[in-house]
């Protein structure tokens, strides 16, 4: 039988304060990029026309700059898209002046664009694919997005308290928000575009790291049942132990299938498997770090009533109190 | 032991089902050749939808234009569903398989076209408005009064100086919603056209209007005696239509008047003169009360397309004509003058006739009564969204979502198998029957397979093996504690199982939440990763389970399991 991580005694709870300061500083760090550079948006958030072309030979950006300036679109952003022979062209809605006042912008701006680069390049140039998201709909989008992370939250929350108790759930959806807020940190690091695609990852990594933290709180709650005399601190820690052999196998798979995408899926799912290969390392740190120490920190600071009900858990609350008493007592001495 | 016969009983149905929803069928294709007509090849799919993303095509976003109308809020959603019905006759008219037309959320029409077969046309049709209104021209002369305002609002922009290089950026950026139509109505040759006017019209001289401003310099006055009839040099007349788009402009006209282009044209002295006419803003009536359009000639008028109204439409028409008599009434398709505004002899009622002049082609007549009757949008439309995805891009999508599936899906079983062995192989068993009824499920509910949806499913393969994981992780640590082989294995099933319940429903929960507000192929990736994982909870649990129990019938008394 091959065994990883077998039967092992971390004390994974101890080191609580070094992960606050990582995943903080994380997550600081990240929202300086955002500050500095803005946010990332796709066009389908912001509005306008996106055209990606595709040449045989690779042409000069420049070339492409002055021939989309020429035809009126002046302050287009031209990339590349992977490789040396693709690129996009996304102009505002309203380069186009007059068009766009009287309601009629829809995708002429994309036609513009293609006529005026197939006179330059003709058989040189190809049309891969053409958008055009009129501003109200971007608006419309940003909101759904924001609306669907929130209700996924409430969703959950409700759920974990039905199944578990609420003080589980709580410290689920936090270590969840924490997940939201240091990958948004990642994709201003990578300088990631916000897409609907990338909305669906982030949502994605939501899952995986709930699905994450309940496993292990699920051992909590057996190990609770137990009525051994251990504390909750230490129930926390032999239950993250004794689930790490299976965290560390499903990450392997989830990661391998991840990196198959990222590496061979093409250019349009990049940025979701980078998110989703982000979201396994901080889902999996956020269930072992973060939630097991918020959900030591709610127990103490709304203490469980004494009865039949937990008494499991409020036994090693109990247990923690005094321990940690004793072990003042000791310090001050 | 006839419970393990349900078991594979059952197991083996599903098999069988998920074989038949997923057997390549023969399907009708309607593909245009290169000749634009469309004809019906059959051929054998496998029943998954592709989404337009994976395939190519074209999606059209629709929404209520109110810049030209405003539109009551809680009048939207009932406006919608009257369009709705009014684009699916249009699409369905041209006849693309396949295409979908459906509501999105309450005020926003949704058009797929798949397939590159004529985008163009497509998209003409379906933007194109048919926004029939009848309006009474300006007689009071109001635009001579605001030309210096308007004069002044060019100087202020700046145009003025580059005038030509501004008239070449203006001409393209005309307002796309009428290209359709003004297509079909100006393909008659102008200036044939337009000569065949001149015979018949006086021939007076074009007196320049007085001010010399750059606007009003562009701008003559009709030599005729219709009021609100202005004439620009042919030239011209793009610069002048990109000039009446600015907001500006429009907020410098005369109160309640608004100037739109005429699709016809004239010619004095040998030149060609575009026609524009100052108009009210306020519609007398609106092609919403329109109920039928046939084309016609008339011996005196030539090409006609005569109309019906509906009976309310028909008593609005009859007062507000008979408030106008000897008014010209300028009928405005698209924002657009069609022909020479009629004078209003007296009420009309429920019907009355377009006039669209000597020599028009009979089909131009038909085309506009087409369009009339299937209708006129009872509310003009604007497009919110344009995605069109070329086939390349589509088919290159699908080769690399399947190479990087079979990829991470070779990854995951090597993984199973070099970390479990023998209990490995039954979970990479259930893993092929996990795919299966995977893609069972999305041909059997036409899910739509989309490229997030492609990469959901490939990621579903990396947590589906989650719960397996569970289950043989528990399995070993009551093998640990000296159970055997037997007991082992049903104590760790069933200490799993809350774990993976929970875990994977509120993954499912999050799932939902995407499906309801995700648009288009997150939609599509939602509905991959519900359906993955309820695939994967069956195999898991109950597939894998039985394979054990069969590995446990054949080896009695196993003192030891590979795990």
């Amino acid at each position: 039988m091959l065994r990883i991580l077998h039967d092992t005694k971390y004390d994974f709870i101890r080191y609580w304060k070094q992960a606050a300061v990582i995943t903080i500083a994380w997550i600081v760090v990240g929202l300086g990029f955002l500050a500095f550079h803005g946010l990332n948006r796709s066009i389908e958030f912001t509005g306008g026309t996106l055209v990606q072309l595709q040449f045989h030979q690779p042409p000069q950006i420049d070339d492409i700059r002055a021939i989309v300036d020429q035809a009126g679109f002046p302050n287009s952003e031209i990339t590349k898209f992977g490789s040396d022979t693709d690129y996009t062209v996304r102009a505002q809605q309203h380069g186009g002046g007059t068009a766009a006042s009287s309601g009629a912008s829809s995708d002429t701006t994309a036609t513009i664009i293609e006529a005026a680069l197939t006179k330059r390049y003709a058989s040189n140039v190809r049309f891969i694919r053409s958008e055009f998201v009129g501003p109200r709909v971007g608006a419309e989008l940003s909101r759904n997005a924001a609306i669907a992370v929130l209700i996924s939250f409430l969703v959950t929350l409700i759920y974990l308290a039905v199944r578990f108790e609420w003080r589980f759930g709580l410290a689920a959806v936090i270590a969840t928000a924490h997940d939201v807020l240091t990958t948004f940190a990642f994709m201003a690091m990578l300088r990631l575009e916000i897409s609907l695609t990338v909305v669906a990852a982030i949502l994605t990594v939501i899952g995986y790291s709930l699905n994450d933290t309940i496993i292990i709180f699920d051992r909590v709650r057996e190990n609770l049942r137990k009525q051994r005399k251990e504390s909750l601190r230490d129930v926390l820690n032999r239950s993250i132990n004794e689930t790490l052999p299976r965290s560390v196998l499903t990450h392997a798979t989830t990661l391998a299938a991840t990196l198959a995408l990222l590496f061979f899926a093409g250019e349009v799912i990049r940025p979701f498997a980078w998110i989703m290969a982000f979201g396994i390392f901080t889902g999996t740190f956020s269930s072992i770090y973060v939630a097991g120490a918020l959900l030591l920190w709610i127990e103490r600071k709304w203490p469980r009533p004494t009865g039949a009900e937990g008494k499991g858990a409020a036994r090693a609350v109990a247990e923690d109190r005094r321990r940690s008493r004793t072990e003042s007592a000791v310090a001050s001495r | 032991m006839s419970n393990l016969k349900y078991r594979i009983g059952l197991i083996v149905a599903l098999c069988i089902v998920s074989i038949w929803a997923l057997f390549p069928r023969d399907v009708k294709v309607r593909q245009f050749g290169a000749d634009g007509v469309p004809r019906d090849v059959v051929q054998r799919l496998v029943p998954l939808r592709k989404g337009l993303d994976l395939q190519g095509g074209t999606y059209l976003a629709l929404e209520v234009d109110e810049s030209k109308q405003a539109i009551p809020a809680d009048k939207i959603p009932d406006a919608i569903d009257r369009a709705l019905k009014t684009v699916r006759n249009r699409i369905e008219g041209i006849g693309v398989s396949e295409s979908v037309v459906q509501k999105q959320g309450n005020d926003r029409i949704v058009v797929q076209i798949p397939g590159i077969q004529d985008p163009e046309r497509a998209k003409a049709i379906v933007q194109q408005q048919a926004f029939l209104e009848f309006r009474i021209t300006d007689k009071t002369q109001a635009l001579e009064r605001v030309l210096p305002r308007l004069d002044q609002v060019i100087r202020d922009k700046g145009l003025a100086t580059t005038t030509a290089a501004k008239g070449t950026v203006a001409a393209p950026t005309q307002p796309a919603t009428s290209k359709g139509l003004q297509g079909l109505l100006t393909s008659t040759d102008t200036a044939k056209n337009a000569a065949k006017k001149d015979s018949a019209k006086s021939d007076t001289s074009v007196a320049a209007l007085p001010t010399g401003g750059p606007f009003s310099s562009l701008i003559q006055q009709s030599p005729s005696q219709m009021p609100g009839e202005y004439l620009v040099d042919a030239d011209n007349a793009a610069k002048v239509e990109g000039y009446l788009g600015l907001p500006e402009i429009k907020a410098a006209m005369p109160p309640g008047k608004e100037m739109l282009p005429s699709n016809d044209s004239t010619s004095l002295q040998g030149k060609t003169y575009k026609l524009f006419y100052v108009v009210d803003a306020k519609p007398i009536i609106t092609g919403e009360a329109l109920t039928d359009a046939r084309p016609n000639t008339s011996p005196l008028e030539g090409t006609i397309v005569q109309f019906t109204l509906d009976n309310l439409g028909g008593r609005r028409f009859k007062t507000e004509t008979g408030r106008h008599v000897h008014d010209y009434m300028a009928i405005v398709l698209d924002h657009r003058v069609m022909g020479r505004p009629p004078i209003i002899q007296g009420a009309i009622g429920t019907s009355g006739q377009i006039t669209m002049g000597q020599g028009r082609d009979i089909r131009d007549a038909q085309d506009l009564a087409l369009v009339l009757r299937a209708g006129a949008l009872p509310v003009p439309l604007r497009v919110a969204e344009v995605h069109n995805i070329g086939p390349t891009l589509g088919q290159d999508s699908i080769n690399k979502g399947f190479r990087a599936g079979a990829i991470a899906i070779g990854l995951v079983v090597l993984i199973l198998l070099f970390y479990y062995r023998f209990s490995g192989a039954l979970a990479v068993a259930g893993l092929a029957l996990y795919v299966l009824y995977t893609l069972a499920i999305l041909a059997g509910f036409d899910a739509v397979l989309t490229l997030p949806g492609l990469a959901g499913f490939v990621l579903s393969i990396g947590i589906a093996v989650d719960a397996n994981v569970l289950i043989f992780e528990r399995i070993r640590e009551e093998l640990d504690r000296g159970k055997t082989v037997r007991t082992a294995i049903d104590e760790g099933f069933r200490h799993a199982r809350p774990a993976i319940i929970d875990s994977n429903v509120s993954t499912i929960l999050t799932a939902a939440v995407l499906y309801q507000y995700g648009t288009g192929p997150v939609k599509g990736f939602a509905v991959t990763l519900i359906a993955g994982i309820a695939a994967s909870l069956f195999t898991a649990i109950f597939v894998v389970r039985t394979f054990y129990i069969i590995w446990l019938n054949r080896s009695r008394g196993a003192q030891t399991l590979s795990i």
